[in-house]
């Protein structure tokens, strides 16, 4: 059938939806398909309306004049916004080797057959994912206890073990690496580090692509362990900066005429819809972009992840 | 693992060297689990331990009384801190949790299903793998960027549906300020980030059938639709029971971010958008109230790993293969 499907030139289908079935599938997903990604768009071309057109007829498809306004005015942030650039990658690759190292690490026991505590390390992270001290304990605990507060540790730490991950790892162990493998390294006086290192990473490399990703998209979009460990200005990663921008414009806003001529001067000086919206762009460009080539291995993972999870 | 337990273990597996080779073995994979058996203990499981919390009246650590010795100053109040369950607010709050994630559980389902048979159906390959690349790209998004989508369209002064409602005449909605709309508005964003996801979960299930079944179907005179009854959704059933296990022991935590974020954390819809989650961050940032907050997650802790073990239950009972643990 799937070789009569490729060679289908449209007057042979067999064993398939009739041609008008198959333009209603078309219609439909092809619109849920253009739904998800036409919002892109349209931020796209706000951050590149003049603010006169936006004055005039809103945000719009098609603005009656364009401008770079947004972008130079993105430039002339200065340093908020390349700190909040800066911290945002530092937080992503920091996090992301940190957590794959100690996902993988704790993977590859759990994937050995002849590991004795492997029963017991399996449910120590497994229980996790259904059972928790909830939002305020666990604040505490990093904030009083672990001195995370005001500091890149609380952007990443409390991410950097996630089970899901390490079930990803472990089924990637499974399905590619032959256990004869790790005999013969044994036998041959490799060490049980060396073994993993040269022997088995090799094999496995889709799988830490895959974890890695997940990982990285993970700290990229984070927003809310700034909102509850941060208020330092220093350290706020992209996302946050963003979502205070809205803040502090809607508080101005509501309140400008309120707080008078220091108010008016504020709400002048405030950051532009059109400037937001051009920071909303500079952050799912980078996703927009690898995304094409990234999304095998995401699929990937999350297949094996939410089956065998 | 029922292998390396049993007495008999085959051949390659028998540990070789002995006693102390096995021993050696066992401590060199043993630190290898230490850094994140570290993190675990101290981030997921020394948490569990303030659960006691939400039975006292808790005392903020001063310089003389520094973090857990607080707590033994902190009186022993019962159950005091979970009176707030019977206010009008957390039943709304109860009530908005458990209402939207039933709901966009059975639309999620249908939706992904539906679509990814669609898609498995399509003879244009590249059509159909160009939809899946799109349909997935809002996963990938943070609610902070979606919110700023939305607020594109609904934005009071230049939003534009606001003023498409003006030029059309009509009183333009206060979209942030009328709890009326956002129930659906809440729907739809999770819909339109979440489905994608699931739809390329279901279709590749759905491309791991073998094909010679369908061939088999059609020959015997199945229609398509009896093949997808009889041959696709029988293959799709395990892969839908264990996304519902999971959907349902998370039946109680909501998205913090599509609840906070997504409508600008706007005080008048609070009736319409509060969950529990959203609750417990903003009781305690308001009101500092800890005792009372970490009742109220302890709740939904409990709770939600109840309905876990519920589910899992009911479904080894209907077809063990199925079940999670």
């Amino acid at each position: 059938m799937t070789t009569a499907a490729k060679k289908n030139t449209g007057a042979f289908r067999l064993n398939m939806v009739s041609r008008k079935t198959e333009s209603v599938f078309h219609l439909i997903l092809g619109l849920f398909a253009l739904a998800c990604i036409i919002p892109f768009i349209f931020v796209i071309i706000i951050s590149f309306s003049s603010e006169n057109s936006i004055r005039q007829i809103g945000y719009s498809f098609v603005p009656s004049s364009w401008s770079l306004d947004a972008y130079r005015q993105v430039f002339n942030l200065g340093d908020a916004l390349w700190r909040s650039y800066f911290n945002s990658f530092f937080i992503t690759i920091a996090g992301t080797v940190l957590s794959v190292t100690m996902c993988v690490l704790y993977a590859y026991p759990l994937f050995r057959k002849d590991y004795k505590l492997r029963g017991f390390f399996s449910f120590l992270s497994f229980f996790t994912m259904i059972f928790g001290g909830g939002l305020i304990p666990t604040y505490i605990v990093c904030k009083n206890l672990l001195g995370m507060s005001n500091n890149y540790a609380a952007l990443i730490v409390p991410m950097l073990v996630s089970p899901f991950n390490i079930i990803i790892m472990r089924t990637f162990f499974q399905t590619s690496v032959p256990f004869d493998l790790i005999e013969a390294a044994t036998i041959d006086g490799s060490g049980e580090y060396t073994t993993l290192v040269r022997v088995i990473l090799p094999i496995v490399k889709p799988g830490i692509a895959t974890v890695a990703l997940l990982t990285a998209l993970g700290y990229w979009n984070e927003w809310f362990l700034c909102l509850l460990y941060v208020t330092k200005r220093d350290l706020y990663p992209l996302q946050y900066l963003l979502m205070e921008m809205q803040r502090n414009a809607e508080f101005l806003a509501r309140n400008s005429s309120m707080i008078g001529a220091s108010g008016a001067q504020a709400v002048a000086s405030l950051p532009s819809q059109t400037m937001r919206m051009a920071v909303v762009v500079f952050i799912v460009l980078p996703i927009a972009c690898a995304y094409p080539f990234f999304q095998r291995y995401v699929v990937a993972g999350l297949t094996i992840g939410s089956v065998k999870g | 693992m029922s292998m390396a337990r049993t007495g008999t273990r085959p051949e390659h597996i028998r540990p070789r060297g002995g006693a102390s080779a096995m021993r050696k073995k066992t401590f060199w994979l043993t630190t290898m689990m230490l850094p994140a058996t570290i993190w675990l203990l101290l981030i997921r499981y020394l948490p569990m331990f303030g659960i006691v919390m939400s039975f006292l009246d808790y005392k903020l650590p001063t310089r003389k009384v520094p973090f857990p010795l607080n707590l033994l100053k902190s009186p022993w109040v019962g159950l005091k801190n979970f009176q707030f369950l019977f206010t009008g607010e957390s039943l709304t709050m109860i009530r908005n949790t458990i209402g939207y994630n039933a709901l966009w559980i059975v639309l999620g389902l249908l939706i992904s299903v539906a679509f990814a048979i669609m898609m498995s159906e399509l003879s244009r390959k590249f059509l159909a793998k160009t939809y899946q690349t799109m349909m997935f790209f809002p996963y990938f998004l943070s609610w902070v960027v979606v919110s700023y989508f939305l607020f594109a369209f609904l934005d009071p002064t230049n939003g534009m549906l606001v003023r498409s409602q003006r030029a059309a005449g009509a009183a333009a909605v206060d979209w942030y300020n009328t709890p009326a709309y956002w129930p659906y508005i809440l729907t739809i964003c999770s819909l339109w980030k979440n489905t994608g996801y699931s739809t390329v979960l279901y279709l590749s299930a759905i491309t791991g059938i073998d094909r010679s079944q369908y061939e088999a179907a059609a020959v015997d005179g199945a229609t398509k639709w009896q093949q997808t009854v009889h041959v696709t959704l029988p293959h799709l059933k395990p892969m839908i029971v264990i996304l519902l296990i999971m959907n349902v022991g998370k039946i109680f935590n909501a998205d913090f971010g599509l609840f906070w974020s997504v409508p600008m954390n706007s005080a008048p819809l609070y009736p319409v958008t509060q969950v529990v989650d959203t609750y417990v961050y903003r009781a305690y940032t308001s009101t500092g109230n800890v005792g009372m907050s970490t009742a109220a997650g302890f709740l939904q802790n409990l709770v939600g790993f109840i309905c876990i073990m519920i589910a899992n239950g009911i479904v080894r009972k209907l077809d063990a293969d199925s079940s999670l643990f």
